[in-house]
């Protein structure tokens, strides 16, 4: 130490001290290694063409509410329940018609209350129970039971929706009874015609779910309250269907993992692994296509439609199955008059604010239906953009001064019938101040506050919404909106909601379409709101992706998706 | 030095019981009381009455306070309103990815703020002073989202050099036993993984660590500009010490002690400031988990953060102190 120079003594100290940090650290590794084996599996992507790449990689705006689709309601849960499950009746591919799927048959008796399905043969559930008439019945029975918090509208909100009572309130219920006649042949009693029974069966909420798994991994095991509720293990971990994929893993607000299931009864396809990332932005989305890190998104921004393909990516849209539309709140003053509810409908210049703010393919809107659901009427009042003869209208309500309106908007949200309800505000605002109403804004964040404003009371002025169809259904357009009095509109017109409810009563499908017509003529005439236009959402893909089964009623299987490399 | 640390430990125990305190009677002092709050102003009776049944609320203060601290005490922080599945579990899955991008964005600050640093209290003055200063004004005027957002634009959207978001390419199988990727990889010795998402951290971890990297750099001009000029550096500089040695045990050694102290500051911010960061690059950290949390009112996760949050910054400061005393012998003789 004395011989060596302050220099050396200087570099020496620290030298040792990092040799002994390397040491350490070396030791460290070596210690965790030996208890952390890697545990992969030497085979690549399973089967499949060689040269494709068969994991899809889709970007998901939020984690599933739940895996359990009887207690989704949610598009980010049906979208990963319609891979893991498949229903007695299935979509008609690009329709929203009903056809048959696991059920290869049906037949309506005279009466029109029971349905006898015939169903496939040699379908297994993924973990090896056969699906047989006593799974279907068992899916019924378990949906008809539903007590306490299983039949909140926040948990399970589709059977509550069509089927109304459950087996402790026998009164109101639909669902009656379902028997196993044979081994592959069901039978289901209603207690009252319903005649969207067999389209509502298309819905992911009513797929057939093993009974052996729900059992096992306690379903029905919800606790918590309505506004919380805890969810099972089962829809957490552990749902078993028929559906091409099953289920691997959810990572919650990172990914959810499905891979193909190998005794699938029908085309497996190219795609052998799912990967639902959460992304829960949508610029993030974007870029991540662009930057190749996922497949495929849904909801593309009309925006950045143009840009995308320039780049080479697929934007692909659906047709609309959608509504958009201009609320009215009757408990305003002047919106309670009808003149004033026209002037406005003159005001808006439909094919300007569908050009400059929705998607490619959006037709503007009519009446409340798409033209592709039964009932749909061509001949309703139709109020052609005219401001001068709005004006006109407005002085003759005595409001020649014009006068000042609340207009209620959200934030922060795109929804497939509203990509971007902002700008949607800005043009129709623009037209109403054209013909001397003031508009006064009011924006609200869409969750949670939107709705609870909109929906909850009558504290709000002229707002939009909007409504994505389930399936083929009247009913699920204009009696959920004009059904009865609502706080969204708060008007009260005894005769439209009798024709709705005597609508909803008729069995036949057919035999519904002359009164739906005439409904859809009333309201346009009474104009409780007005229908803006049916936007078409679209979904943008990589360019490796060939083809996309587009459906307006969001049922997407991807075992039909196709890709090239 | 253990009983140091024993003695700061005990300390712990009084600040976290005064915080559960205070957030108990935050939740219980909710406008029209914690159930209207969690329900909106529109709610019915019977649903305010299912909830106070539910969470106790009905009960009696002293009861309430109680059961409150018991589960605390156990480890129990409620369910999460908004996704109904236990709060520790929402934070045992997000946290290792939060300290993670904490370490990584850390290890950016330290190891380039301080030679430069450094480097610009040697040249004060001239250019490369000015350029230091320069640089790290920008590093604190520019806001984290913006960084980040054009770090990513640039880097992983324009060119291409990492990937834009996420912890880790989902098709790399990898395995995982910490939830810490990037160890995970190396113990594993998967090293396509720990690479990959070593990768998904750079551009996270630039746009936390700058401001970081800022702070640290003026820190450290400052403290090594006072302690330079210092008495006993030019004692040790006319006994003709070398310029090495002079540098490493005297200069920087002193200077360190205002530089470990703001590295601990930092260091809390940063685990519990990753939202922007977190939200741009679809990183599955807590910030992420916390804003929504906020918009939800999701006081059960609010609750637990906080207190989360408290334990985190008494241990940092704990670490601070442990790391003063190897620094300066003085502090230790005391």
């Amino acid at each position: 130490m004395t011989m060596d120079g302050p220099n050396t003594t200087g570099s020496r100290r620290p030298r040792r001290r990092l040799a002994a940090l390397t040491a350490t650290l070396a030791i460290g590794a070596l210690a965790l290694s030996a208890c952390a084996e890697s545990q992969r599996e030497d085979d690549g992507g399973g089967g499949g063409d060689s040269d494709v790449d068969s994991t899809f990689i889709f970007a998901a705006s939020s984690d599933p509410q739940s895996l359990d689709p009887a207690f989704a309601s949610d598009g980010e849960s049906f979208r990963v329940s319609r891979q893991i499950f498949e229903g007695l009746v299935g979509v008609e591919s690009g329709t929203p018609d009903p056809e048959p799927l696991l059920a290869e048959s049906w037949d309506q008796s005279e009466d029109g209350l029971s349905y006898t399905f015939d169903l496939k043969e040699g379908v297994t559930f993924h973990d090896g129970t056969e699906f047989n008439a006593e799974a279907v019945c068992a899916n019924f029975d378990r949906w008809f039971n539903f007590e306490g918090i299983q039949q909140a509208e926040s948990v399970g909100y589709y059977y509550n929706a069509l089927f109304k009572g459950y087996a402790d309130s026998p009164e109101n219920a639909v669902y009656e009874a379902c028997s196993a006649d044979d081994e592959l042949t069901a039978t289901v009693t209603l207690a009252k015609p319903f005649a969207g029974f067999i389209a509502s069966l298309s819905l992911p909420a009513f797929a057939m779910q093993s009974p052996t798994a729900m059992e096992e991994f306690g379903a029905d095991d919800i606790s918590g309250t309505e506004e919380a509720p805890v969810l099972s293990e089962y829809a957490t971990g552990h749902p078993v269907g028929t559906g091409p994929f099953k289920f691997e893993s959810w990572q919650t607000g990172q990914q959810i993992e499905l891979s193909a299931y190998e005794d699938y009864w029908g085309e497996q396809g190219q795609v052998q692994e799912i990967i639902f990332r959460v992304i829960d932005d949508p610029t993030t989305r974007r870029q991540s296509l662009e930057a190749g890190d996922i497949d495929g998104y849904d909801l593309v921004a009309p925006a950045d439609t143009a840009s995308l393909k320039d780049k080479g990516f697929n934007v692909m849209a659906r047709d609309p199955f959608t509504i958009l539309y201009l609320g009215f709140n009757h408990k305003i003053e002047e919106l309670s008059d009808p003149l004033v509810r026209q002037a406005i409908a003159h005001a808006i210049d439909k094919e300007a604010l569908v050009a400059q703010t929705l998607p490619e393919g959006t037709e503007t809107a009519t009446q409340f239906i798409p033209d592709s659901v039964n009932g749909y009427n061509d001949d309703v009042t139709e109020y052609e953009y005219d401001p001068e003869k709005a004006k006109d209208l407005l002085a003759e309500a005595g409001y020649e001064d014009g006068f000042e309106l609340d207009f209620n908007y959200p934030t922060g949200v795109s929804r497939p019938y509203m990509p971007t309800p902002e700008q949607v505000f800005s043009n129709i605002s623009a037209q109403l101040e054209e013909v001397g109403i003031t508009v006064s804004p009011q924006p609200n964040k869409w969750s949670p506050d939107y709705l609870d404003r909109i929906q909850g009371g009558a504290d709000h002025g002229i707002h939009l919404l909007g409504w994505t169809g389930d399936y083929n259904d009247t009913d699920n357009f204009v009696g959920v909106f004009f059904g009865g009095q609502k706080p969204e509109f708060g008007f009260e017109n005894k005769e439209l909601f009798d024709k709705l409810a005597e609508a909803r009563k008729i069995p036949d499908v057919e035999e519904q379409t002359p009164l739906y017509e005439e409904i859809n003529a009333d309201i346009a005439e009474f104009l409780p709101a007005i229908p803006l236009a049916h936007p078409a959402p679209s979904l943008g893909f990589s360019p490796r992706v060939e083809s996309y089964p587009v459906s307006p009623v969001n049922d997407e299987v991807f075992n039909e998706i196709v890709l090239s490399e | 030095m253990l009983r140091t640390i024993g003695h700061r430990l005990a300390l712990l125990v009084p600040t976290l019981f005064g915080l559960s305190l205070l957030l108990f009677l935050w939740v219980r002092s909710l406008p029209g009381g914690p159930a209207t709050a969690l329900l909106g102003d529109k709610a019915t009776p019977q649903a305010v009455a299912r909830i106070n049944e539910l969470y106790g609320f009905d009960k009696p203060f002293i009861e309430q306070y109680a059961t409150y601290m018991g589960k605390l005490l156990s480890g129990d922080f409620g369910v999460s309103l908004r996704t109904g599945r236990p709060v520790l579990d929402e934070f045992a899955t997000r946290f290792p990815a939060t300290l993670e991008l904490t370490a990584i964005a850390l290890v950016f600050a330290v190891g380039l703020g301080i030679p430069l640093g450094y480097w610009a209290a040697k040249h004060v003055g001239r250019w490369q002073d000015q350029l230091s200063v320069f640089l790290s004004l920008g590093g604190v005027v520019v806001p984290v989202f913006f960084l980040a957002f054009i770090l990513k634009w640039i880097f992983a959207i324009r060119l291409g050099w990492f990937p834009t978001d996420g912890r880790q390419d989902p098709r790399i199988d990898a395995t995982h036993y910490t939830d810490f990727y990037l160890l995970d990889g190396l113990m594993t010795q998967e090293w396509d993984a720990a690479w990959d998402a070593f990768m998904h951290l750079v551009l996270p971890g630039i746009a936390l660590g700058t401001i970081p990297l800022a702070i640290i750099v003026r820190i450290t001009r400052a403290s090594v500009l006072e302690v330079v000029n210092a008495d006993y550096v030019r004692t040790a500089r006319a006994k003709g010490i070398g310029a090495n040695l002079i540098r490493n045990r005297f200069v920087l050694r002193n200077a360190m002690l205002p530089v470990t102290t703001t590295i601990g500051l930092q260091l809390g911010l940063l685990i519990s400031g990753a939202v922007l960061t977190e939200t741009v690059f679809a990183f599955n950290g807590i910030g992420r988990f916390l804003r929504d949390a906020i918009f939800y009112l999701d006081y059960p996760v609010l609750q637990g953060f906080i207190i989360f949050i408290a334990v985190i910054y008494s241990l940092i400061n704990l670490l601070v102190d442990v790391s003063y005393n190897l620094i300066d012998p003085r502090v230790r003789v005391q």
